[in-house]
């Protein structure tokens, strides 16, 4: 599920979006930030480009001709990990939630500066290069998580998280005992400086739950602090 | 309602309840006409049965009389003691007069007073003395009093005269005892009275019962009204009963019926209207997008521009930000405006928060000369959306900061058991009363000539007021021409109370007048 292109070769971003002079001005950006783009007007042809194309990231506006921009977004996390930003004009709306519940890794509303989009595509992307060579292997509750292998197991068998659900369980994993707040997960995790959309935090840990609480209803590896935020549940011996 | 009857004194239930007006009109005016009435019943039955008395007195006088002017007239002088003959005469009345206790006989004789046994003379009043003394006979009303231990009692004296040859006449009085037709009299006043009492409870009873009957049509309605208002639109009366309370029903009716029509009108309006908005907002954030995006792109090569171009293109970055800012501040209102805008609830720290904010406009602080300090003093955690409390401390931040003529600024946080508050005071060129008035008005500016150095769009404060409202809080402005001005933003510390009262006043403590408040 992890890219294994060659890190010399320009990051993949594949922007999906009806509005054909917004999308051809991200091809312009995204072109002289360095990076290869493609352009897909319609939501009905998205997985079809993306399958072709491959992308390391995808942009994808909401709103869409063909298919909807959620039901894309789902498509795409059915098969892959690879980060999904939402470009969105209504991001006080259910929309969002709804968005990031598919799976989407972020959100940027409309209108944006370039540079913020640019730094939420660089915080998605660059995250393969963190690794502590020296505390390879983590537990948290009665997970093992390998960092340079990005694996995370249950015994035996192998939980499949998206690079972001792997992120916000390794910043948790790092310090167990420490209650995060969510400002401070969205700083250590999404790279947002300032506080901002908490929502990010709740459906990821959502997400994540889902993925590797036992019971979901019931967390006992990322657990709730009322108040604070979330912690990492105690260690057991797995 | 039951609750408040029982607070309200009599004068203001008469203003307030129907039925209470109703049968207190109808209860005074029942018990005026009794009192006539009553009064006029006993007044003639008194009449009449004392004028039988007297009647019957009289004649029963009469006739002894007569006997006893014939027996007395008969006696010779010359054979006879008149004196005895008088009291033996006497005292055959009396014994007549004991049979059926009719009356009781006293004489009066130029020397004694002769009669029936234990009668005290004052019960015979002295107006009767001198009628005696005439022809006739002549009665009035008088109490019978005893020398022994009997009770008086009620009665009427009869007095008339004998004349006897060669003597001065005697007075004789007969005194009837009215005791009988005084207890009768008081027997017919008890009964008028307990009548009198019946028909007045009775009367009530029936016309609040009446009036309740009368005024359920107008009760119905009264609910019915109040059940439209809390929204059950298609709740309808009963058409039922006389002619006007059908039409009182009908016309209730006819009126939800408009009333349930306009409303789905209007709700219909508003929701094609936050649509319309929901619309405008992703359509024009689209091209908008586009165009900051290639305007930031010219505005990196401005400087291989000329002159002309180069400041072209810092202009339209520049005036894209106000743009930009704008239509956020308009879609922000437009949202409170259709009641859409929702709180994100969370437990804040207000005078942390307070800091966080006053750094963020630090550096611009600091560009006009102003210092910014943070003083806090209680419990400040508040349930509140943080990030609208922020958007409200950053506007009346920017706003000291832009009037704040380089003086100090200070920034006061305080909690108190059922809230929070925080007070932003400058010491700038403030504004008037009537200014204060408008400062939370949309577009509103102090001096229109004035320039605008920090910018903002002239919506900060009605989105910061809006804020405030949401939160069921208050935010209040006070300002005086050159002592600069204080925005107090108060909020509940449980998130859904009203705020009654503020931690801190609205105004400023070096300020020593109490009046030239303006709250909002």
């Amino acid at each position: 599920m992890l890219s294994e292109a060659p890190r010399t070769a320009p990051a993949r971003i594949l922007v999906v979006d009806d509005d054909e002079a917004l999308a051809e001005m991200l091809h312009i950006v995204l072109e002289s930030e360095g990076y290869d783009a493609r352009l897909c007007h319609n939501g009905g042809t998205a997985l079809a480009a993306f399958h072709d194309y491959r992308p390391d990231l995808v942009l994808l506006d909401l709103m869409l001709p063909g298919r909807d921009g959620v039901d894309v977004c789902r498509d795409i996390r059915e098969e892959s990990g690879v980060p999904v930003i939402m470009l969105t004009a209504k991001s006080d709306t259910t929309d969002v939630v709804d968005g990031l519940a598919a799976g989407a890794d972020d959100y940027v509303p409309k209108p944006f500066k370039t540079q913020e989009l640019i730094a939420r595509i660089k915080t998605r992307l660059r995250r393969h290069v963190v690794a502590d060579s020296d505390n390879d292997t983590l537990r948290i509750g009665d997970l093992m998580i390998r960092v340079n292998e990005h694996t995370v197991r249950r015994g035996d068998s192998e939980i499949t998280l998206t690079p972001l659900e792997f992120d916000l369980l390794l910043a948790l994993a790092r310090r167990p005992r420490q209650a995060f707040t969510r400002e401070v997960l969205l700083e250590e995790v999404w790279g947002y400086r300032h506080a901002s959309d908490t929502r990010l935090v709740n459906v990821h840990v959502q997400r994540l739950r889902s993925k590797i609480e036992k019971d979901p209803e019931k967390p006992e590896i990322i657990v709730t602090v009322r108040g604070v935020g979330y912690r990492a549940g105690e260690s057991k011996s797995a | 309602m039951r609750r408040w009857l029982t607070r309200l004194n009599p004068l203001q239930l008469w203003s307030r309840s129907l039925p209470y007006r109703v049968v207190t009109s109808t209860l005074l005016a029942a018990v005026l006409i009794l009192m006539a009435t009553g009064w006029f019943l006993t007044a003639q039955s008194v009449q009449g049965v004392m004028a039988g008395k007297t009647q019957a007195s009289l004649a029963e006088a009469s006739s002894v009389v007569t006997s006893m002017q014939r027996d007395l007239s008969a006696t010779d002088p010359r054979t006879t003691s008149l004196g005895e003959r008088i009291t033996q005469l006497t005292r055959e009345a009396a014994n007549r007069g004991k049979v059926g206790n009719q009356y009781f006989v006293v004489v009066e004789t130029s020397i004694a007073q002769i009669g029936t046994e234990g009668v005290a003379s004052a019960s015979i009043p002295d107006s009767i003395r001198a009628a005696a003394d005439g022809d006739g006979l002549w009665s009035t009303p008088t109490v019978i009093r005893f020398t022994d231990s009997r009770a008086e009692e009620p009665g009427l004296v009869v007095a008339a005269r004998l004349v006897a040859p060669g003597q001065e006449p005697y007075r004789i009085f007969f005194l009837f005892s009215t005791a009988q037709e005084q207890q009768t009299l008081a027997v017919v006043q008890q009964a008028t009275l307990a009548t009198g009492l019946f028909v007045i409870v009775g009367l009530a009873v029936m016309v609040y019962l009446i009036s309740l009957q009368m005024l359920r049509p107008v009760r119905d309605a009264r609910l019915a009204a109040e059940r439209l208002a809390a929204g059950h639109l298609t709740d309808r009366m009963k058409v039922t009963g006389t002619e006007d309370l059908a039409g009182l029903a009908r016309s209730m009716n006819h009126m939800a019926a408009e009333l349930e029509h306009k409303i789905t009108e209007l709700e219909h309006l508003s929701a094609v209207q936050q649509r319309f908005v929901s619309d405008v907002s992703h359509e024009l954030r689209t091209p908008l997008t586009t165009i900051r995006m290639a305007s930031e792109v010219i505005h990196a090569h401005r400087f291989s521009f000329d002159a002309a171009s180069g400041r072209s293109a810092e202009l339209l970055a520049a005036e894209l930000d106000r743009f930009e800012e704008l239509l956020a501040d308009l879609l922000e209102i437009s949202r409170f405006d259709a009641g859409a805008a929702q709180l994100a609830l969370d437990d804040v720290d207000l005078h942390g928060l307070s800091i966080e904010e006053v750094s963020g406009v630090q550096r611009l602080a600091e560009e006009s000369g102003s210092a910014v300090t943070v003083l806090a003093s209680g419990n400040c955690v508040a349930e509140v959306d943080g990030r609208r409390i922020r958007r409200i401390l950053r506007n009346l931040l920017t706003n000291a900061i832009e009037h704040g003529e380089g003086a100090p600024i200070m920034v006061q946080v305080a909690g108190d058991e059922k809230s929070v508050a925080i007070a932003v005071r400058d010491h700038g060129v403030g504004f008037t009363v009537a200014e204060g008035g408008q400062v939370f008005n949309r577009f509103w500016r102090a001096d229109p000539s004035r320039g605008r150095r920090v910018g903002g769009t002239g919506l900060g404060l009605s989105i910061a007021l809006e804020d405030a409202r949401l939160h069921g809080g208050w935010l209040t402005a006070w300002g005086r021409p050159g002592e600069g001005a204080q925005f107090r933003l108060t909020v509940p510390r449980r998130a859904g109370d009203t705020v009654r009262s503020s931690p801190l006043p609205l105004i400023p403590d070096d300020v020593k007048e109490d009046i030239d408040a303006i709250s909002s």
